[in-house]
Formats: C-alpha cells, structure tokens, sequence
C-alpha cells in the first residue's frame, strides 16, 4: 500500500552524470522492496507541471536519525528534472511510494546476472544484496553512453562475482552495447535467472538474448506516466498475459517489472489487432 | 459548520466534492490513498459494452498547467466492469456514478440497461463526447439532435429515480443549445465540461507528440473556460443541477465553480499529481464556506449570478462582530 509523504530532502549530490537524492520519508522505507518505484512531485505547490516524476527506488534506510529516508537517482531530461536538480538539502519533496510490483526474487541460492543501463543500474544494487543475502552467486554488467553515465560500478564490484562493463565511446570496459557481452557472461556464470532495468531497446536486447537461452528474465520497463498509481492508463504496453492473449497493460500496478519474454517488444508504442479489445479493421 | 450536502435531482449526497472521469478508475486505487466513502461520489471512468484496448502510446503530454490525453477510452467492457469494478464500489460503501460512453445510440441503451436496478448505482453520467458510428464518426456532443437521442435513450432504460446527467462538451459554437436539448431529452443534470480537443507538436521529433495526433486537454489551463461554461449553462437553465469539473486544483477553485452555478464538482487531473486531492479540496471548500459565514453549501450554488446591490463582502471576518447574515442570500434562491 503506497503512502503520499510530504517529505524533505536530506540530501541531493552528484553522482557522473546524474545527481542522487535522498529524501526523509517515514513509512515508505519499510514497505520498499527493489524494482519499486517513487513518484515526485516537482516544482513545488503552484507548480504548473501538475505531473509526478517516476524514478525507481535506489536504496532505503528504515532508520536513523531522521526517520526513513528514500534514495532515487535521476538525470536532467526536462524541466521537472531540472527544476528537481536545483534543489537542496532541506527543501520539501511530496513523495509517492512505494509504487508498482517489485522484482521477484528465486526462492533458491540460483545463478543470477544482473544488467543496468545507465541509472537503471539504481534500482538493481539493492536487488543484488537481497540476492547475496539468498546465497546467490550475482554476475553484473553494467552500460552507458559513457563513463560517466556508468552508475553503481563500486558497489557492483563490492558485492558481484564478476562485473563486466560496456560503453558506447569505449570510455570504460568493452566499447559497444551490454548485449555484446552479455552472451559470454551468461555461460561464464551458467546464469539460471537475468534481471534487467534500463532504457527500452536494452530491455529488448537482454530479453531476446536471455529467451533464446531459455533463462527466465524480468524487466523493469520505463515508460512515460502521469500519475504512477494507476489511474491515468497512460503507461501502457502490449503483455502477454497467463491465459495467452496480449493486454494493453498499466507499466505503474502491473509492472514496472515484467517477465521479458511477456513484453512485446516489437508493438510497444502499438495496440497489436490481436490484442484484447483492439480496434476491429 | 456549513452544511456540505448537496442534492442531485433528487438524490442527496453528503457532500458536493467528486473524483472525474477518467481520473480515478473505479476508485479502488485512490482507496488506498484516501477513504472514497468520504468524497460525494467516485465518478468511474467511462464504461462501453465490449472490451477496448485504447489508442497507441504515446498517449500522454504534459502542457502548462495542464495536460492532454488520447487513450481512446480503455476498458474491460461492461460485464468486468460490472462483475469487478462495481461490486467492488458496492462492497466498499461508496457512491458510485458511473459514466457510460458507446458508439451509437443503441450502444447506450444497453450500457443504461445493464445497469438498471443495481443497487451501488447512485447516478449516470453520460459521456456524449464519443464519435457516432453511424454518422461519419461525428461526436454526438457537438450535435443537439444526436446528444438529445442518446439522453432519450439513456433515460428510459435507467432506473426511475436515478438521475442521469449529460456530460457536455466545450467544443461547440453554443453550449446552451446541446444543454437544452439534453435535458429537453430528459437529462436531470448536467456535468460541464469535457476535455477541450488539443494538439501539441513535438519539436525535436517534429511530429505530434500523441500517438493519435489530438487530445483533450485538461488541469487548471482549462478552469477560465469551464467556470464560464458552468457559468452560461446555469443562467440559461437555473434549475438543472450541474456537476461542475475543469481543473480544479484548491478548494477554492471549487468554490469558483459553485458560485458560477455548479451544485457539485469533479476533481479530476489534479488527482494525478496528488492522489489525496478529492479530500482537500472537499476540507477546503468548506472551510472556505465557513470563513465566508454561509450555512450551506446550497445557499452558494450560483451566487456569483446575485445582482450587484446584493454584494456581499469577499471576506467577512469570521470572528468579527457583524457576521455576514445567510439571509441576503435568499433573494437568489
């Protein structure tokens, strides 16, 4: 049960490329699980952006000094970014969480490889420790653009078996894309399970290659919102449900995260005719 | 403490502060956000007889003070909606007022029958701004014969009693016209106003940035033109209760609409980025009611019509010595 917490940022730093927030926000901490995500409010009460940000939860505290802080991290795209970007410790921040269904977890000690694109690494390093806590062997690759768009890589390498890194400028690791390593990784590692959050054709990258393996894979899917909650049907993508037929699905209360191989990734941004309720030529 | 009930057509709600269409589901996420059995009513989203999958995404653009949407009225039909949505409303203990919207007056007399003699049904509301299928597609709204047939329609397959109301669209030369026609049609009220039909091009990709080219605009951009639809549509019929809706954000903001002519109000896209709005809005209204020494709600509906002699001072001081007497405001009703 998500909870609306006018909360305030105890801190907001640089991190590369992107900045990392926390905010005090009492209650959300202890109902987080990784794969959840927050919708911020931006530019404050008489804002006229009347639309929450969604940003996966990066990490959470249930304690401390301040009471429960939330972590997000995020990158200047738009004017509510930046306007988020100009704040400082100790200003307000409505938030909204947690929100959406979080990352399953296997219920054995399993091989695991992790892949992030960019800050969609954030929300995978607390689903690494929850998996090392099971007793999960945790491969990771992590991608970017660039170096300074690698997020996490420290604490990847603190708490992975093995990290492998790709950028698009080779800047860092191999030049190229995730999906060019991830093919050794997965054998290397005899990965019995993947996860993965980062932009879209990434997503579809790591499915394709993980279904051909037969490996089960989930997806944290990013997709543009207006409220996170599930009212607006804004997010929507085409899934494949359990009884075979494809929903045009909410990516806020159905996902984020989906099973890869659901997604269809070739008529996201489409209602595929065969989809239930489609339009009828 | 004012009096925040309000009456509908002869049906009496505790309070005058709905959620809108389109903007609350079936009220059973914003449940977890606040209790839905405290607001007026949840206004479900727009209900057809069969399953419909929407447009295609991007289905959504944010603009100052407001956004546009086009998701082509997403639903799972009315035998899910009724089997899930409204029992779950039912069970809840919530009023329910359920918007329909079909393709072709047939289309809405079926709608109107499924929901006949249930009991969580409080009201209908029906959504007229839908395309007419058997003529060229052309929105029933903007045509005073075709909005006066789906009303007719509409009326005689509900349950006496329960009142039924014409959602009206902003996207007419005369609003007063399609109004008359709807309750010459037997609307007992009507909910003014519907999205406003935009556009918004995307300059980095050039091309316009819904998926299906146009949307209905809604949020605060829009409150101006809705408090004077509401406005118009209250002085040519003074006696047809209206469900007044169009950005309100603040309980101010409703009180706006209320004055203009409105005996209740939907809060709609301002839900998005504050899912608890419906019960602020309603805790600001009244107060707000208070502070200007008014014992009902009622007593305000349309007061923004009074002559000017009556006026009445914005902001008497509610510790004051002189109170602001109810009693100037029975001129009007």
């Amino acid at each position: 049960m998500p909870l609306q917490v006018a909360g305030e940022i105890l801190s907001i730093k640089k991190v590369g490329a992107y900045q990392a927030v926390t905010v005090i926000a009492p209650g959300i901490p202890e109902l987080t699980r990784p794969g959840h995500f927050l919708a911020v409010q931006v530019g404050g009460p008489e804002s006229s952006m009347l639309l929450r940000r969604a940003f996966a939860i990066y990490d959470v505290k249930d304690r401390g000094v301040y009471g429960g802080t939330v972590e997000f991290v995020f990158s200047v795209h738009g004017k509510g970014t930046a306007w988020l970007s100009q704040r400082r410790a100790g200003d307000k921040l409505d938030v909204v969480g947690p929100l959406g269904k979080p990352f399953r977890l296997p219920k054995s000690a399993v091989n695991v490889t992790l892949v992030g694109g960019g800050y969609g690494t954030a929300p995978l390093l607390p689903l690494a420790a929850a998996l090392r806590e099971r007793g999960c062997r945790v491969d990771i690759v992590l991608g970017a653009g660039g170096s300074d768009r690698l997020f996490g890589l420290l604490d990847a390498k603190r708490m992975a078996d093995s990290v492998a890194v790709t950028t698009d400028d080779g800047s860092s690791g191999t030049r190229g894309r995730v999906s060019d390593v991830l093919p050794a990784v997965l054998d290397k590692s005899q990965a019995d399970v993947v996860y993965a959050c980062g932009p879209m054709a990434m997503l579809r990258a790591v499915s394709d290659i993980a279904a051909a393996r037969g490996i089960p894979c989930q997806v944290a899917v990013e997709e543009s919102m207006a409220c996170g909650i599930g009212v607006c049907m804004t997010c929507v993508l085409p899934v494949v449900g359990e009884d075979g037929l494809t929903r045009m699905v909410r990516s806020c209360v159905e996902g984020p995260v989906f099973l890869g191989d659901r997604v269809r990734w070739d008529d996201v941004g489409t209602v595929p005719a065969d989809a239930v309720g489609a339009p009828r030529a | 403490m004012t009096d925040m009930s309000t009456t509908l057509a002869g049906v009496t709600f505790p309070n005058p502060v709905f959620t809108a269409s389109g903007c609350a589901a079936a009220g059973r996420e914003l449940d977890q956000f606040f209790d839905v059995t405290q607001i007026g009513g949840v206004v479900t989203k727009s209900i057809m007889l069969n399953a419909r999958s929407g447009r295609a995404t991007p289905r959504m653009a944010e603009t100052p003070s407001g956004m546009l949407n086009s998701i082509g009225l997403q639903g799972p039909g009315i035998e899910e909606f009724l089997t899930k949505d409204l029992a779950w409303l039912e069970k809840r203990g919530a009023r329910a007022v359920v918007s329909i919207a079909g393709g072709s007056v047939e289309d809405y007399a079926l709608l109107a029958q499924k929901l006949r003699g249930h009991k969580a049904v409080s009201m209908v509301e029906v959504n007229i701004s839908c395309p007419n299928v058997e003529d060229r597609g052309q929105v029933f709204a903007c045509d005073p014969r075709a909005s006066s047939n789906v009303v007719d329609a509409v009326r005689r397959n509900t349950t006496p009693g329960i009142p039924v109301f014409a959602k009206l669209s902003p996207d007419v030369t005369d609003i007063t016209t399609i109004a008359r026609a709807c309750v010459d049609a037997g609307a007992d009220g009507l909910s003014v106003i519907n999205t406003l039909l935009g556009m918004v091009i995307d300059t980095t990709t050039m091309r316009p940035a819904l998926a299906g080219l146009t949307g209905g605009l809604s949020g605060p951009a829009i409150r101006p033109v809705a408090v004077r639809f509401v406005w118009q549509v209250h002085q040519a019929l003074p006696h047809v209760p209206i469900l007044g809706m169009g950005g309100i954000r603040t309980g101010l903001d409703a009180l706006e609409f209320v004055l203009a002519g409105a005996s209740a109000v939907s809060v709609g896209t301002t839900v998005f980025g504050d899912p608890t709005a419906p019960v602020r809005v309603l805790a600001e209204l009244q107060q707000a009611l208070e502070q200007r020494g008014i014992a009902r709600l009622a007593d305000a509906v349309g007061l923004a019509h009074r002559p000017p002699e009556t006026y009445v001072p914005e902001r008497p001081d509610p510790v004051g010595d002189e109170l602001v007497s109810t009693d100037v405001f029975e001129e009007h009703s």
